[in-house]
């Protein structure tokens, strides 16, 4: 299937997901999207396409990376979107489907568009077709979540638009805007623009990534969203806003100014992990301790941009991991706010004798997401660490050992009581079905295998991703 | 038609003032609509020769900041009882008076952003002062309505300093971002018809639930 169609068959199907009345067929619509688009996905991998619409549309390495993860993180929710609508009341459903296919299409322009004011374009659509379901539950805290994510996302991504002209403006040959043409003239970039535009687009995209100190939008949406929308934000919406910063720098690395963007980068990473812990420890509330989670996981995100040498490696494996991972957390978590109605620490208690196979999966997804062996993100933050240290900043890696440590034991204690103690909260609803279960099982499935064995053609694409992104020699 | 576009910026900053100065939720909206209207000429000022490029910008941008969404957020606050914006954070003189240096700031930064051509002079310094004054608007007014029209200045400011650009993006391109923008907006009006429903007020004040 032609990159086009990728980008516009999840649009049409959102758009008739709107109009179609049997509750059935619009579930029908959404997983056969979704499936259509993981096949269509993996159909890159064996034989990648050429560019599109003269170059805007185009798949490379690290494009794939997300797309892929967008796409196998999709299957996963649209799946559990089954299992959540049957419990929920029947209103929103129509708007439910729509935004979420909306999302997909828009993050599946993100990943492929090589213009970058169109990677814009679909990185303002993602944060728009998500707003309203948010807002799902219809109540004061969600109204309240909503408009402080639609002013500060919207703000975040006006500033990257800002950005975006900047670098337009730093352009003096090649083609406008196109991502080859800037990373091939790199040299000629105006250099005091080309840092005005790095700028803006890093404080605009890390806005959506959730960087502190502009993470403050992330703890209320995640808190008060559907558990399943806040798993794709969170895995995917999060992704996108990476690859955005990923695209600005490689550009500004081809134009020779790693010495500019890689301070920023540790800067932001380390302040990230800072609040991340801070706000972690004693917090009440899951979906919110897994919120700060990712604050914690996009700082070491750019964290690893910034230390060089093999630390892009470690950022690019990193994402696929958080990705998954977060996945695997918020619905989990979901499962237990379907048969307690809340996320807080007092309504989950006792979660592993109630919901024997979440609790299982939150218990391992716990020992995942803080990173120890032998899960994924153990080794993709021990490259990081060995970046830290074989660039000469031993500082920053005991800082980020120490952190980590306080991390694990600010969310072990949580989880952990709330798995172990005693339910205090009546349980409604039916219990966990198939469809609630089994795709974060495969999730969790997926990371264990990352981190004993990484594939080699997955490796290829990791090693080509992490290419553009460090100092070229 | 040298001095038409000049004109027009001037108008620009005017706007900006009046939204700075007004306490009436309905004036400030009008004023936006003025802004959209000045923007809307903007590119056939700057691009002398009827392309399609110019003309269908400019008449998206009419239809989009000087009709659509003016009327749309008249509709968002006629049913809210309070119609003015209550003891800001900074009071409307001060913030007139912040407005200022931010125009005079703007004239002093533009001449230090090395741009390789410009059509106009006055184009950089009245998109950056926009811009600032957006954020102002932003962060210092109490209601969600006023909030939204600094998101709205923010935007336009952007889109002046995009116009300086405006043969280096495609005419694609700058409909997405108009569509987004518009939709963006759509969607905020909404949400502010439903806190005035929820919380009787437009005030985001209230807003204060969550926290850690």
């Amino acid at each position: 299937m032609g990159l086009l169609l990728l980008v516009l068959f999840p649009a049409g199907a959102a758009a008739v997901a709107y109009f179609v009345r049997s509750a059935r067929l619009r579930l029908g619509l959404l997983v056969g999207t979704a499936l259509l688009h993981l096949a269509s996905t993996a159909r890159l991998w064996a034989d990648p396409v050429g560019p599109e619409l003269g170059g805007w549309l185009a798949v490379d390495a690290l494009g794939l990376l997300v797309l892929t993860l967008v796409s196998v993180l999709f299957l996963v929710v649209a799946v559990y979107a089954v299992g959540f609508l049957r419990t929920e009341p029947p209103r929103g459903g129509r708007v439910f489907v729509s935004g979420l296919l909306g999302f997909l299409a828009a993050a599946t322009l993100v990943a492929v568009s090589h213009h970058l004011a169109l990677l814009w374009v679909g990185m303002e659509t993602t944060t728009l077709s998500l707003a309203p379901l948010i807002y799902h539950r219809h109540d004061r805290r969600s109204l309240e979540a909503v408009w402080k994510y639609l002013l500060l996302s919207s703000v975040g991504i006006a500033l990257a638009l800002f950005g975006t002209f900047f670098l337009a403006a730093a352009q003096t040959s090649g083609r406008p805007l196109l991502l080859e043409d800037l990373i091939a003239g790199g040299a000629r970039l105006q250099p005091a623009l080309l840092r005005t535009a790095f700028t803006f687009l890093l404080v605009g995209y890390g806005t959506k990534m959730g960087l502190a100190p502009l993470h403050a939008w992330k703890p209320d949406t995640y808190g008060e969203a559907p558990s399943l929308v806040a798993g794709l934000m969170a895995g995917g919406l999060t992704s996108c806003a990476f690859l955005g910063v990923a695209r600005i720098t490689q550009v500004t690395m081809a134009a020779g100014q790693a010495a500019f963007v890689q301070p920023l980068f540790l800067a932001f990473g380390m302040v990230s992990l800072v609040v991340a812990a801070a706000f972690m420890i004693g917090q009440p509330d899951l979906k919110r301790l897994l919120a700060y989670s990712s604050v914690e996981h996009m700082g070491l995100l750019v964290l690893g941009l910034g230390l060089g040498g093999v630390g892009p490696y470690g950022t690019v494996l990193h994402l696929v991991n958080n990705g998954l991972t977060k996945g695997v957390m918020f619905l989990a978590v979901g499962n237990v706010v379907l048969v307690t109605g809340a996320a807080t620490r007092e309504a989950a208690r006792g979660i592993l004798r109630r919901l024997p196979v979440s609790g299982v999966l939150l218990l391992l997804g716990l020992f995942a997401v803080t990173g120890s062996p032998p899960f994924g993100l153990f080794l993709s933050e021990f490259i990081i660490l060995k970046a830290a240290i074989a660039q000469g900043h031993l500082m920053i890696a005991l800082t980020v050992v120490a952190l980590l440590a306080v991390i694990f034991v600010g969310m072990g204690a949580v989880v952990l009581d709330v798995i172990y103690s005693p339910s205090e909260v009546p349980t409604r609803g039916a219990g966990e079905s198939l469809l609630l279960v089994a795709g974060p099982a495969v999730l969790l499935l997926a990371v264990l295998v990352l981190g004993l064995y990484v594939p080699p053609p997955l490796n290829r694409v990791l090693l080509a991703a992490a290419r553009g992104l460090g100092v070229t020699p | 038609m040298s001095g038409l576009h000049e004109l027009l910026l001037l108008c620009v900053v005017l706007t900006n003032f009046w939204v700075l100065g007004t306490t009436r939720l309905s004036s400030t909206i009008r004023a936006t609509a003025i802004q959209g209207a000045l923007l809307a000429g903007l590119p056939i000022a700057l691009h002398p020769g009827w392309s399609l490029h110019t003309v269908g910008l400019a008449a998206g941008t009419f239809a989009v900041k000087a009709l659509l969404l003016p009327a749309f957020l008249s509709w968002a606050i006629r049913e809210a009882a309070v119609r003015r914006e209550i003891e800001p954070l900074i009071g409307f003189s001060a913030s007139m008076v912040l407005g200022a240096v931010a125009v005079a700031l703007s004239f002093g930064i533009a001449q230090r952003i090395p741009l390789q051509e410009s059509n106009s002079s006055l184009l950089i310094p009245v998109a950056l002062a926009t811009v600032m004054v957006g954020l102002l608007v932003l962060t210092t007014r109490n209601k969600a309505l006023t909030q939204v029209v600094g998101y709205l200045l923010l935007e336009n400011g952007i889109y002046v300093f995009g116009l300086s650009q405006a043969e280096r993006v495609p005419f694609l391109v700058e409909l997405g971002v108009l569509l987004d923008i518009f939709v963006g907006i759509f969607i905020m009006g909404i949400v502010v018809f439903h806190i005035n429903r929820a919380f009787d007020s437009l005030d985001s004040t209230r807003l204060s639930e969550l926290k850690d």
